[in-house]
């Protein structure tokens, strides 16, 4: 079910503001793509244009194509809220839905569109996808109790096995381990790696050892200035942009030079 | 300026307050009681308070040196305040509850006041009225009032929003007698000069009462965080499901805490049910045909106007103001217990 995406040529706009500048990559299906950079140089906004989500922002509007597997995700017949069903995202915060419990967390993505769904299937849904985010084994003994009463790591699972729960393409992570600690980051990383078996991930990152450690191809933004809109420097195998990156301003971000 | 700070028994403050306001009420009691006055309690609380602050201040000033000094004056000054605040009220509810127990009998909740020129009678049609009418603006207003603020926060954009929004704000500050008129006004366009009718009344207070749902609700529905809608979002929801689904039940206790405060804002208002609902002594149970009457207006009817039985009418009017803040605590307490059963659950 895993997906190919390809962007091409795609600058991203909040009203006259380019916030993103003339991108064009590849991400291959059932790997893990990384996109680092310093703050400011759009990648979070880039990845926001893979489920059409910057469009919550009002005047945002995207110039090029997004092809998954072939389809452009900006072509008019096409729907953004059928695109977000394919396309699942993981925020910086963990945000499960307060008024919810562990169960309803995992199945917001049916019940919040009114999808009906016979219980015994929902138990086997939500047993999947707890299981899939390693959150079954804390959780099964209270899956009726609230979702805000995790630990952040916790609900941070949460949301992945949410994300999950609705079978979605591809995964996007914006920063899903920047509010948590070594230890549930630990634990979000190693999921990462499992959930590479079945999804095509995306996550931006600040953390570039974490890139390191799980991505299977590095895309390093950087932009020239405040107000200037964020540009694709080098994308490359995650090794090639750590060991031996073509640009010297990769280099100089990845040793820490600056950034 | 090192000073060994001593530490003062827990039982002193009180005991200095205590003593505080004893030398008050003598030095009250003293030039009052050749003139046989009662006693000013007024006065000897006022007096009392202003010994204690000195006293303590002094006091904690020479045991304790000047930073703990300075936060015992302003602990008292905020108790003072708060004690300002609450007086009143707790003023108002008792002499309400004393003078309104001596009519609130079966007979002042199953009998309307026709015929009825001295002792007995009663407030049923009042009671009646306020609930028919009250309701009825509730209804009008609750969906306005939430779907507008719905549109404001969730679609408004530019200058429309910002005109709804302005008009909220004018709305808000509109004397009830002129939202009175204002409906005897429309309503005497579509049925001639002289009309009465408790939905006219309803009409009236749903113009006061919208701007407070207005407001109250976008408030409430503001401070949801907007990742919530963003995680709806991104499961491929709607935006009018999220809305539905996420938003205002993430909102639902504020919200009904709000449509409360708006309900309990125009149970009380007489002035425009004066102009339009008008005010009878007998029972009338449909709303959309002749006066009604309603609490607020029998309470000032029966004090403005009493007839050869003086006591009997006072008595009624204080029991009809009882009952007022009887129907508005109660209303309260709903909203609590809905908010409390619809809260978030975020306890861990």
């Amino acid at each position: 079910m895993a997906k190919r995406i390809e962007l091409k040529k795609v600058s991203v706009f909040y009203g006259d503001f380019r916030a993103v500048d003339d991108v064009t990559l590849n991400i291959e299906p059932r790997t893990v793509t990384a996109f680092i950079g310093p703050s400011g140089c759009g990648k979070s906004t880039l990845i926001r244009t893979l489920n059409r989500m910057h469009e919550v922002i009002p005047g945002a509007y995207v110039d090029g194509k997004v092809l998954m597997d072939g389809r452009n995700l900006y072509g008019s017949d096409v729907d953004p809220v059928e695109v977000r069903r394919q396309v699942g995202m993981v925020f910086q915060r963990p945000n499960p839905f307060p008024t919810m419990s562990i169960r309803d967390n995992v199945l917001a993505g049916y019940k919040l569109n009114n999808a009906r769904v016979a219980k015994s299937d929902a138990d086997d849904v939500v047993e999947k996808s707890l299981k899939r985010a390693n959150l079954w084994k804390e959780v099964k003994d209270r899956l009726d109790k609230p979702g805000g009463g995790l630990s952040g790591g916790q609900q941070q699972r949460l949301c992945i096995a949410r994300a999950i729960a609705v079978e979605p393409e591809v995964l996007l992570m914006d920063e899903p381990t920047s509010a948590l600690d070594p230890i549930s980051t630990l634990a979000i990383e190693d999921l990462v790696s499992e959930l590479k078996q079945e999804y095509t991930i995306v996550i931006v990152t600040h953390n570039m050892q974490q890139a390191g450690r799980i991505s299977d191809k590095t895309a390093f933004f950087n932009i020239d200035g405040a107000g200037e809109p964020g540009k694709l420097i080098e994308f490359d195998d995650t090794a090639t942009i750590f060991s031996n990156p073509t640009k010297k301003m990769t280099e100089d971000y990845i040793s820490g030079r600056f950034g | 300026m090192a000073r060994t700070s001593i530490r003062l028994n827990r039982w002193f403050l009180p005991l200095l307050a205590l003593a505080s306001f004893g030398i008050s009420s003598i030095a009250v009691t003293i030039p009052a009681a050749t003139t046989s006055a009662p006693f000013n309690f007024v006065g000897a609380s006022a007096l009392g308070a202003v010994i204690y602050a000195i006293l303590s201040f002094l006091i904690t000033l020479i045991a304790q040196g000047p930073r703990v000094a300075k936060d015992r004056m302003m602990t008292t000054l905020v108790l003072v305040a708060f004690a300002i605040a609450v007086v009143p009220l707790i003023s108002l509810i008792s002499t309400v509850v004393t003078l309104g127990l001596a009519r609130f009998d079966g007979d002042f909740f199953s009998s309307s006041m026709r015929n009825v020129v001295g002792q007995g009678g009663g407030a049923l049609h009042a009671i009646i009225g306020t609930i028919e009418i009250t309701s009825l603006a509730a209804i009008i207003s609750i969906p306005i009032g939430l779907l507008t603020a719905i549109y404001l926060v969730e679609y408004g954009r530019g200058r429309l929003a910002r005109a709804v929004t302005a008009l909220v704000d004018v709305m808000t500050g509109i004397p009830s007698i002129v939202a009175g008129l204002f409906a005897f006004a429309v309503f005497a366009l579509f049925f001639g000069p002289g009309i009465r009718m408790g939905f006219a009344g309803a009409v009236a207070l749903s113009v006061l009462m919208i701007p407070v749902v207005v407001r109250s609700s976008e408030e409430m529905l503001r401070i949801v965080p907007s990742e919530l809608r963003e995680a709806s979002y991104a499961l491929g929801v709607p935006k009018w499901l999220t809305v539905l689904k996420v938003v205002l039940p993430t909102a639902v206790a504020g919200l009904v805490t709000g449509i409360m405060i708006s309900i309990a804002r125009v149970i009380g208002e007489t002035a425009p049910l004066l102009i339009v609902a008008g005010f009878t002594q007998s029972m009338n149970y449909n709303p959309f045909n002749e006066r009604m009457m309603t609490l607020p207006v029998f309470v000032y009817f029966s004090y403005s106007s009493q007839g050869t039985d003086t006591q009997a009418y006072i008595d009624r009017a204080w029991a009809g103001a009882l009952t007022l803040i009887v129907i508005v605590m109660v209303l309260n307490l709903g909203a609590r217990l809905i908010s409390r059963i619809a809260r978030p659950h975020t306890s861990r």
